[in-house]
């Protein structure tokens, strides 16, 4: 094959010869000097990248330096994994939770279904509230009258997990000889939900209620706060869409069905996304401070278990480490999968 | 057909109004109730007397919990925390969002990269405790004894924020800046007198988020600090809480309050500020969720 001039260079008619185009000597010129051209730029603006510089420090420090340490959790033992076993024992810690059957895994297992089942719950039970919260916020037309509703929803989200916990410990605590029982389970006596005894030996010592304390308490805490982003977007909704659909002769029911819903459903599959990602992070903070060793059965979670067991007592930090790696490196799988998903079914995506 | 359409509608307003009044008060309800034990006598808080209002009024247990030393000093640490973090979080985040927010920045792709990937996958809280022990010993060998420097410095950021601030940030004509430069503006006048004032509810609700989160937090607070007067006000709610709710050393109790009363005190008073700030940064945190969505 014949190379001709013209491939590589423009012809100058005016002129009658043939020239290089200027743009792709530059264009060469980059390519050719790409790090030159890197460093020039960096001592131009080398203001902006001073910038950086804390931002990047923070997290190296303390956000990509544990993961590092992580590695260095699953240094061998030599006193828990003999020399012959030294070919996988990058692995033993993980063998150790996964199919060793002695307590310890028991206790791992056990901890990692109660963070799916919390977390399951979760999905269930504090995803669709805000939603429907969002819908009634938007029934109500006076300003005046939804500001109140609005200022009166968010604020738990702005107490602390302490605080909260605190007034729920406070509300459900045990009855003693001289004092009794919190009074939300007295009214619940009253209401013959729970039985006199259940609510006098205090519903946080009891495992078959933390699950429901902890929802309905997350519940009380996240969703007004959470309905923001569903009702900025339902009142984004155009009412001439509404009054094509009343036209039409759509009843509130079809509005909903037919309006509302097609209208908020991109952000739903946002939020819902942004909810799967971080479906394994239970809260731990809230899990350690509502929970007892009467509760464990179904209150520990992952952290909560790592915590036990890396960070007081006599800490086996590789355990720990491993046993929270296992659910991270799951709840990372989980965000990039249902970003997939979503992006292929609905074209919305967050990442 | 006018009229069914009517009926519908009506059910659905008086189901809404319902149910949020319901839940509104649910919310309210737990602060009044704390309010009104922390104020009332022993014995109607022992034997569950109160509904809403107080009863035999008393402010002994304020006045235990404003004589106790240690509230104060967890009081001050918890605003010394408070200030700094919100200060360092702020300038780490609003320098770091203004130099990703460029598009002339090499590597854009990369570090927002960097950003978000901590925000998928976190290597948990084992190796961050021990990290924050390294760090511990780090700050002790440079001559920083106190632990509330390691909180402030280390811990309570959130990639979120930075991304928020750079959305802002990439909101801002680029002519403006343009503008400036011509002018003669350098890159930090740029951002602070173009910028900043261009972005300011943004930057109002960043910082809001952080001061919050420094307010409340707790976990590694209570895990980091073993010096008692360095707790912070949630580290020294929740040991009282402890103290508080272990009969054992509640057998002795003759004070004119009943025990409760005091946890309900040191509740009200570590949400006092929160509720006296809260009307007015309300509306900030509907704008700082709205502008969430996060893109590369």
């Amino acid at each position: 094959m014949k190379v001709r001039a013209a491939d590589f260079l423009d012809y100058d008619q005016a002129a009658g010869v043939y020239r290089e185009n200027p743009e792709q000597v530059v264009r060469d010129d980059v390519e050719k000097h790409y790090w030159l051209h890197v460093v020039r730029s960096i001592a131009k603006d080398w203001r902006l990248y001073l910038m950086l510089i804390p931002m990047l420090v923070v997290f190296l420090c303390w956000r990509y330096l544990p993961m590092y340490e992580l590695l260095s959790c699953f240094k061998v033992d030599n006193s828990v994994v003999p020399v012959s076993g030294q070919l996988f024992s990058g692995f033993s810690y993980f063998k150790r939770l996964l199919f060793a059957g002695d307590s310890l895994s028991t206790e791992f297992w056990r901890a990692m279904r109660n963070t799916f089942i919390t977390s399951f719950y979760g999905l269930c039970f504090g995803f669709p509230t805000p939603i429907i919260l969002a819908l009634f916020f938007n029934e109500v037309k006076s300003n005046g009258a939804r500001s109140v509703y609005q200022v009166l929803t968010y604020l738990p989200k702005f107490m602390s997990t302490v605080v909260m916990t605190s007034l729920v410990a406070m509300l459900v605590k045990q009855g003693a000889q001289t004092t009794n029982m919190g009074i939300l389970s007295q009214a619940l006596v009253k209401l013959h939900f729970i039985s006199y005894e259940t609510g006098q030996a205090g519903l946080l010592n009891n495992p078959a209620f933390f699950r429901s304390l902890y929802q309905i308490s997350g519940i009380w805490e996240g969703a007004g706060y959470d309905s923001i982003v569903f009702f900025s977007a339902i009142i984004a909704i155009s009412p001439t869409s509404y009054e094509a659909a009343q036209i039409d002769g759509a009843n509130k029911w079809a509005q909903m069905r037919y309006v509302v819903l097609p209208s908020i459903l991109s952000t739903i599959v946002i939020m819902l996304i942004t909810r799967i990602g971080s479906l394994l992070n239970v809260g731990y903070e809230k899990v350690m401070l509502l929970y007892n060793t009467n509760t464990y059965v179904t209150a520990d979670v992952v952290s909560t278990f790592a915590n036990r067991y890396g960070m007081t007592g006599q800490g086996q930090p590789g355990l720990a480490a491993a046993a929270e790696m296992m659910n991270n490196v799951i709840g990372m799988l989980l965000v990039i999968g249902s970003n997939t998903i979503a992006r292929k079914a609905t074209n919305t995506s967050l990442y | 057909m006018k009229r069914k359409l009517e009926i519908t509608e009506l059910i659905f307003k008086i189901i809404s109004y319902t149910l949020l009044t319901i839940f509104a008060l649910c919310c309210l309800y737990p602060f009044v109730y704390a309010v009104s034990a922390s104020i009332s006598g022993r014995q109607p808080v022992e034997y569950n007397e109160i509904v809403l209002l107080p009863k035999q009024i008393q402010f002994e247990a304020f006045k235990y919990m404003f004589k106790n030393n240690m509230f104060w000093t967890a009081y001050s640490n918890t605003l010394f925390i408070t200030l700094y973090g919100t200060l360092w979080s702020m300038f780490t985040a609003i320098l770091g969002g203004y130099a990703l927010s460029k598009k002339r920045l090499l590597f854009r792709k990369f570090f927002n990269f960097f950003l978000v990937f901590t925000m998928w996958f976190s290597a948990g809280i084992v190796p961050q405790y021990l990290n924050y022990l390294a760090t511990r010993r780090v700050f002790n060998a440079v001559g920083i004894m106190d632990d509330k420097w390691l909180v402030v410095i280390a811990m309570g950021m959130a990639a979120m924020n930075i991304i928020l601030l750079r959305n802002a940030f990439e909101g801002v004509p680029s002519e403006i800046e343009e503008a400036a430069i011509v002018d003669g503006a350098t890159e930090m006048q740029v951002l602070s007198n173009v910028y900043l004032p261009m972005s300011k509810s943004t930057i109002a609700t960043v910082a809001l988020f952080f001061a919050i989160s420094r307010w409340n937090g707790y976990f590694w607070a209570r895990q980091m600090m073993s010096n008692p007067n360095e707790h912070p006000l949630q580290v020294f709610l929740r040991l009282q809480l402890e103290r508080f709710t272990d009969p054992e050393q509640m057998t002795g109790w003759n004070e004119v309050y009943a025990s409760d009363s005091a946890i309900y005190a040191l509740i009200v008073c570590s949400i006092i500020p929160i509720l006296i700030i809260y009307p007015f940064i309300q509306k900030y945190f509907a704008k700082g969720v709205n502008v969430g969505g996060v893109k590369e």
